[in-house]
């Protein structure tokens, strides 16, 4: 139920009664930024969004098929709160105190009867940043990866899954989504892929980078075969995980947001690179999801650097890493924006960003990015700027898009 | 010279304000301990409506003698504004970035005449 009000604690016994909040309003900006820069011209298609899956998750728990768990779950949310107690937990302060203010004023947004709430409020923002077609991620449950019951994994991710594309994909053809694959259970990720290929709004499947699991393990190969076979999309959704022993030595949530990301995606594309995997299934299309891109420059030089020398435990490469890489695709977001833009120039020139890189905005969480990120670069042509805003995800994914469908511009 | 109305004197308490625009121009006018600021509502990081968000005290460390780390505290002087899209912290006095103080959002004159208090934007 939509709360009328949320009273923000502020600083020196402060604090500031909110009676409502509209996503079409927060993001006026947007919208005007959209106009000002012609974003009617050419479609935008983002790459990796989210909504919060949680505030539907007694519906989700209606696809559970365990009884047993169906039912330990369901008491579990209706006695504690929402997915207490099904899902790891996970510390951190997205919201930053309440500064970013839609966090805790979410609750307060109206929606209608006329379409499910999670597909209105998604549209908002959509329409608002220009956005013709997203590719919807969930949010909490991309830590379901470090849920100890790998058979609650399995069956929470199916669920999920067929919530999703039975009661929301169906219903707009502007919301699209890479399913989560069970990573932890190898043939229910293989299961889960063949089962699910084909159904409205699947574009590919996505991992989650949080995980104790190596990508290059045999048991894997089956999956990447099927997905090569059928041109569907793999994608590495990066994450951060406070509890891991790394993480755990430090002390902000700053310092561990801005090394989770990348390290998380780090470690797999160094297993995927270095046992050879884009030699083993040439065809399969691989993107890396919300690290930034000033990780890939770094991990390019350290991986060549000792590719040279140490060439005979990788016999099967026949390039360096990085060739490799280049040929791997990116999202863009959270795009960091170096005081000097040649740093972020070089970095788009090595990872040849105007056929690799596909813009993702990862509205609404805390660092989401505007299309203007992308087209306000002074280094990129006009064609570049739409390859990277929407005509390289339409080729990845092979979206027959050729008008607009945002409707605010 | 372009004053837009904002208000009437005393009609803002402290940590209020207003959001007003003219011919496109948004400015967002704040009233703080019986003083008025004036800057423009476009964040410089992606363009969120910059003078939207919470006022923050600045958050400081509090260090011991031997400058191990005791624990934060809101400053009882420094007061920002915080713009709702990321976070971009704003020194409400100056305008100027917190985390890059050599860059500023622009001001705008406050004028006060008659009993009404106005923006001149220019």
């Amino acid at each position: 139920m939509t709360k009328t009000n949320f009273n923000i604690p502020l600083s020196g016994d402060r604090s500031m009664p909110i009676e409502g909040f509209d996503t079409s309003l927060h993001l006026k900006h947007a919208a005007d930024q959209a106009k000002a820069r012609g974003f009617d011209r050419f479609p935008i298609i983002d790459v990796d969004s989210h909504h919060y899956e949680t505030e539907s998750f007694s519906e989700i728990l209606e696809y559970l098929e365990d009884p047993v768990l169906q039912q330990l779950a369901k008491t579990a949310s209706a006695s504690r709160h929402g997915a207490f107690g099904m899902l790891p937990g996970n510390i951190g302060y997205q919201d930053m105190g309440g500064r970013v203010a839609r966090y805790p004023l979410r609750q307060l947004e109206k929606t209608g009867p006329e379409a499910h709430r999670d597909i209105t409020l998604t549209k908002r923002w959509m329409d608002a940043l220009a956005v013709d077609i997203a590719i919807l991620f969930p949010t909490p449950m991309l830590n379901l990866g470090l849920h100890p019951q790998i058979e609650i994994e399995v069956a929470l991710s199916r669920a999920y899954n067929r919530w999703l594309t039975e009661k929301i994909l169906p219903n707009d053809p502007r919301l699209r989504s890479m399913l989560y694959l069970p990573f932890n259970d190898p043939q229910a990720t293989y299961e889960m892929a063949k089962e699910f290929a084909g159904k409205p709004g699947v574009l590919g499947y996505m991992v989650t980078a949080t995980r104790n699991r190596a990508v290059h393990n045999d048991a894997y190969m089956k999956t990447y075969a099927f997905l090569e076979e059928a041109g569907l999309p793999l994608g590495f959704h990066a994450s951060y995980n406070w509890n891991d022993q790394t993480m755990a030595m430090m002390n902000k949530f700053l310092s561990v947001h801005a090394l989770g990301f990348a390290i998380s995606n780090m470690v797999h594309l160094t297993n995927w690179v270095i046992n050879a995997l884009p030699v083993r299934f040439p065809k399969l299309k691989v993107i890396w999801i919300e690290s930034g891109l000033a990780w890939i420059p770094f991990l390019m030089q350290r991986l060549d650097h000792e590719y040279y020398m140490r060439k005979s435990e990788v016999p099967s490469l026949t390039k360096p890493p990085s060739d490799y890489m280049r040929e791997m695709f990116y999202t863009s977001q959270p795009m960091e924006r170096p005081n000097d833009i040649r740093e972020l120039e070089q970095t788009f020139r090595m990872i040849n960003a105007p056929t690799q890189l596909m813009y993702s905005s990862d509205y609404p969480h805390w660092d989401f990015d505007v299309p203007s990120v992308i087209y306000d670069l002074p280094f990129l042509s006009e064609e570049e700027k739409r390859a990277i805003l929407g005509g390289n995800a339409a080729r990845v994914f092979n979206i027959d898009i050729k008008e607009k469908l945002a409707k605010s511009i | 010279m372009t004053e837009v109305f904002v208000a009437k004197t005393g009609e803002m308490a402290s940590g209020d304000r207003r959001i007003v625009s003219h011919e496109g121009v948004e400015v967002g006018v704040f009233c703080w301990e019986d003083k008025y600021y004036a800057y423009s509502n476009i964040c410089l990081h992606q363009g969120g409506p910059a003078c939207e968000g919470l006022l923050m005290h600045q958050v400081e460390d509090v260090l011991r003698p031997d400058r191990s780390f005791k624990q934060q505290k809101f400053s009882e002087t420094e007061i920002n504004f915080v713009c709702p899209w990321h976070g971009y912290e704003y020194d409400l006095k100056t305008g100027r970035v917190v985390a890059d103080p050599a860059r500023r959002l622009k001001s705008f004159p406050i004028i006060i005449r008659e009993g009404n208090v106005h923006v001149d934007i220019n």
